[in-house]
């Protein structure tokens, strides 16, 4: 039985631990995918877990649901704040005190870096979502700290 | 719509325990050697170690501690509190300057198993790097090793740790 803060310090270490390698390569365009992919599969594998006693979900609209609400918030504390979406595979997700964003200064100086905060929780989803057979592209969007937009964009073959 | 409410205490425990394993994985894809994965391990061990340590004077409020006995009795409860598991503290050195933590169970290698190519690997070199870290702060030198590990078919793991020096306060250069 971990500690929440546990999992907050590890998330820092991983992001440091990816950016450590990277920096020596290439200063201008980071490269979030290593980061992205650490947190795919640990989407793919938490979810299996939680869901392993539950009902299968109705459709594709309560998958989400679920992820905004029991998902967010046993893995970061809180509910999703807003979820909208077009109905045609298109999902905005709105967190106003992201986790990972909530203990960075507010203002915009960190505007930069902030993406590295974000890259494994939209691995996190994708992961999640694929293991639930809803296969997708997570982008994450900050324009102002903490909060935080997550668009999912649902792949139909 | 009922439905179940997860133990969130539980799920936070795999989710550290999983996303360590990813971690870990990733690791084993970057570096060629084994030996370069526990040394990075150790090293994110240490960076943990440092912040923790400040995390839990302020929640346990814990003074100063008076001899090495008292260090193992707090390490102990800092394993209680983070890792949710309560080690003996065992085969203390003569001199008095090592011991052993031993840990029936231990919630980072929930869910693991090694490879046969990995047995090398110092899967919870990460625990020995935050003790180091976390004693680094409150000005203790040691030194930490696994000597017994579950994950290499073993009863227990455990932890050993040896007291190297007092580390003492150095005046900032330029000062009286």
């Amino acid at each position: 039985m971990a500690d929440d803060i546990l999992f907050d310090l590890l998330h820092s270490e991983i992001v440091n631990y990816t950016f450590g390698n990277n920096d020596k390569k290439e200063k201008k365009d980071e490269d979030l995918s290593t980061l992205e992919y650490i947190g795919f599969s640990t989407g793919y594998r938490i979810i299996e877990r939680l869901t392993k006693e539950m009902p299968r979900f109705k459709d594709e609209l309560d998958t989400m649901k679920f992820i905004c609400t029991d998902f967010w918030s046993v893995i970061y504390k809180k509910q999703i704040d807003n979820l909208r979406t077009n109905h045609q595979g298109v999902y905005v997700l709105q967190d106003n005190m992201f986790r990972f964003l909530s203990r960075l200064s507010n203002g915009k100086q960190y505007l930069e870096v902030a993406p590295r905060y974000v890259a494994f929780t939209c691995g996190v989803i994708r992961g999640s979502l694929a293991n639930l057979s809803i296969q997708c592209l997570v982008t994450a969007e900050v324009q102002s700290l903490p909060s935080c937009k997550f668009h999912i964009q649902v792949q139909r073959t | 719509m009922s439905r179940p409410r997860f133990d969130t205490k539980k799920v936070n425990s795999e989710l550290v325990t999983l996303t360590y394993g990813t971690l870990v994985a990733q690791m084993v894809k970057d570096f060629d050697n084994t030996d370069d994965v526990s040394k990075q391990l150790e090293r994110i061990g240490y960076n943990m170690g440092i912040r923790l340590i400040e995390d839990f004077l302020s929640k346990t409020g814990t003074g100063r501690c008076l001899d090495l006995k008292d260090t193992a009795d707090k390490i102990q409860s800092a394993f209680r509190l983070y890792l949710g598991v309560q080690p003996n503290v065992v085969n203390w050195s003569p001199a008095g300057d090592e011991f052993s933590f031993i840990l029936d169970s231990n919630p980072l290698t929930e869910l693991v198993e090694l490879p046969d190519d990995l047995k090398q690997l110092k899967y919870c070199n990460i625990i020995c790097g935050a003790i180091r870290g976390a004693l680094e702060m409150v000005q203790l030198d040691v030194q930490s090793w696994i000597v017994q590990d579950q994950l290499k078919g073993d009863q227990n793991t455990e932890i050993r740790v040896k007291f190297i020096r007092r580390l003492e306060d150095a005046m900032p250069a330029g000062e009286e």
